[in-house]
């Protein structure tokens, strides 16, 4: 049977390049970007994106009435949140003044600092823009395939700070050791752009794609 | 550190095909962008930049339709610079699948367009284009119109003022070098990269692998551009990795 997988618009950023990946590893699947709380409710699996500051996607959740469904799903399908999709999780973000966020994840979302010294005697550049390593933290099904270490893309000034270190499924080191995803359950969470990250990217969204957490 | 210094093939596009004027004239049919883009993709580009040279404004939807399907098949950050004037042209090439666009001369005429741009769709979109011409020891000035037009601004004035008006990076071409193969202008580069807090994109004048090197090395830039060195096939995006990592350049491989 073909599978739905929604992925929630909410008017933040580029969801082409998203849903163009998932339909590249998942040619058989239904990927839809939305904002319909039907099609998600009815969606097998959910993408949560985001890019952008903090205060603008809360803005733009309540906007599009997405709380509620954004709670539902990753409490009742696969859930993939990506970038400012994982931020969002915790509970404030140092951005934009202060920013309370969905506080699903106690933690907090803190800014890069500014004087981190780099390799070239020139201070750490913000944002981290590129490709960095991601260590994974234990196993995980979407790990599978992917070598640890495995370099990624990045593009954010702000990371987060989990209280429950149990939740860390990954980190990666600019400047400091910082936590680059997540996982609970059926969620999981990544604070690099797997459908900008090539290889190891599409590994990862193929494997979102087929995973069945227990 | 962690970071890899990214290797980023430029495509400079006139009207739907990818071309590469030496110092703008003979100008080579370099191929069918798709193409291009999905074997350097293949070969590891750590990301894409289209340059539109389109003249004509009858053809901007031409370029449009590239990056639609440039980004239904290839998946790395893709950036679009060349005839951006509008936030509303920001958001056509974002929803093209565009990662980030470049702005040119629209900031140098309009800079709070530049805030405006960041404002609205994030600073991690908006790449501020700078074309600088060196006007004496340790001076650039920033160049309009393919580098003919003089402004009057100081290029690392103008790099500050762009990073606090919300830019997320900077692609900072040499006009000097641009064409010339024979490596970029280091010390520019590296007064830009020691003035912003943002990343630094190197471009114009690499003739071979070394200039990579030199850029990351002597420039302190966090991205090397190429153009012509990759088009005909000189040199892959592999090997010019291997080179540098060779170098002591850390690299995505």
């Amino acid at each position: 049977m073909e599978q739905k997988i929604a992925v929630l618009d909410y008017g933040m950023g580029n969801l082409r390049s998203v849903s163009k990946a998932l339909e590249h590893v998942a040619p058989d699947a239904e990927v839809r970007v939305t904002d319909d709380h039907e099609w998600i409710r009815a969606a097998d699996r959910v993408v949560f994106p985001g890019q952008g500051a903090a205060r603008d996607c809360m803005a733009a959740i309540g906007q599009h009435h997405l709380n509620r469904e954004v709670r539902e799903a990753m409490k009742s399908k696969p859930f993939l949140g990506i970038c400012m999709g994982l931020q969002v999780l915790l509970t404030f973000s140092e951005e934009n003044a202060g920013t309370e966020l969905l506080g699903i994840f106690p933690g907090q979302v803190m800014r890069f600092a500014a004087d981190m010294p780099g390799d070239n005697g020139m201070p750490l550049k913000i944002p981290h823009m590129g490709w960095s390593r991601v260590r994974q933290s234990h196993s995980h099904p979407l790990w599978e395939g992917i070598a640890d270490e495995a370099r990624f893309y990045f593009v954010h000034s702000y990371h987060v700070v989990p209280e429950d270190s149990s939740l860390v499924a990954a980190t990666t080191d600019y400047g400091i050791e910082f936590v680059s995803a997540i996982s609970s359950g059926n969620l999981f969470a990544v604070q690099f752009h797997p459908e900008k990250s090539a290889d190891a990217g599409l590994r990862l969204l193929k494997n979102f794609v087929n995973w069945k957490p227990e | 550190m962690g970071l890899a210094k990214r290797i980023i093939p430029c495509l400079d596009v006139d009207n739907g095909r990818v071309v590469k004027g030496v110092q703008f004239v003979d100008i080579r049919d370099a191929g069918d962008p798709v193409e291009v883009a999905r074997r350097y993709n293949e070969e590891g580009a750590d990301e894409i930049t289209f340059l539109d040279i389109t003249a004509s404004s009858d053809n901007r939807e031409t370029i449009v339709h590239v990056v639609e399907q440039v980004a239904s098949e290839v998946f790395i950050p893709l950036t679009v610079g060349g005839g951006i004037r509008t936030v509303d042209d920001v958001r056509r090439m974002l929803l093209a699948g565009a990662d980030k666009v470049a702005i040119n001369t629209a900031a140098v005429f309009n800079p709070e367009f530049v805030k405006e741009a960041a404002d609205s769709i994030g600073s991690q979109a908006i790449v501020v284009a700078i074309d600088a011409k060196s006007v004496g020891e340790g001076k650039w000035e920033i160049f309009t119109h393919g580098g003919r037009k003089p402004t009057g601004i100081d290029a690392i004035d103008w790099a500050r003022r762009m990073t606090d008006y919300g830019a997320g990076e900077i692609l900072l071409t040499s006009m000097d070098r641009d064409g010339t193969r024979i490596g970029f202008d280091n010390a520019l580069t590296r007064a830009v990269a020691e003035a912003v807090t943002i990343p630094v994109i190197a471009s114009g004048g690499v003739g071979n692998l070394q200039h990579l090197v030199d850029g990351v090395k002597q420039g302190g830039a966090d991205a090397v551009l190429a153009a012509s060195i990759f088009h005909f096939a000189e040199y892959s995006i592999g090997e010019a990795k291997r080179f540098m990592a060779d170098q002591g350049v850390e690299v995505r491989l």
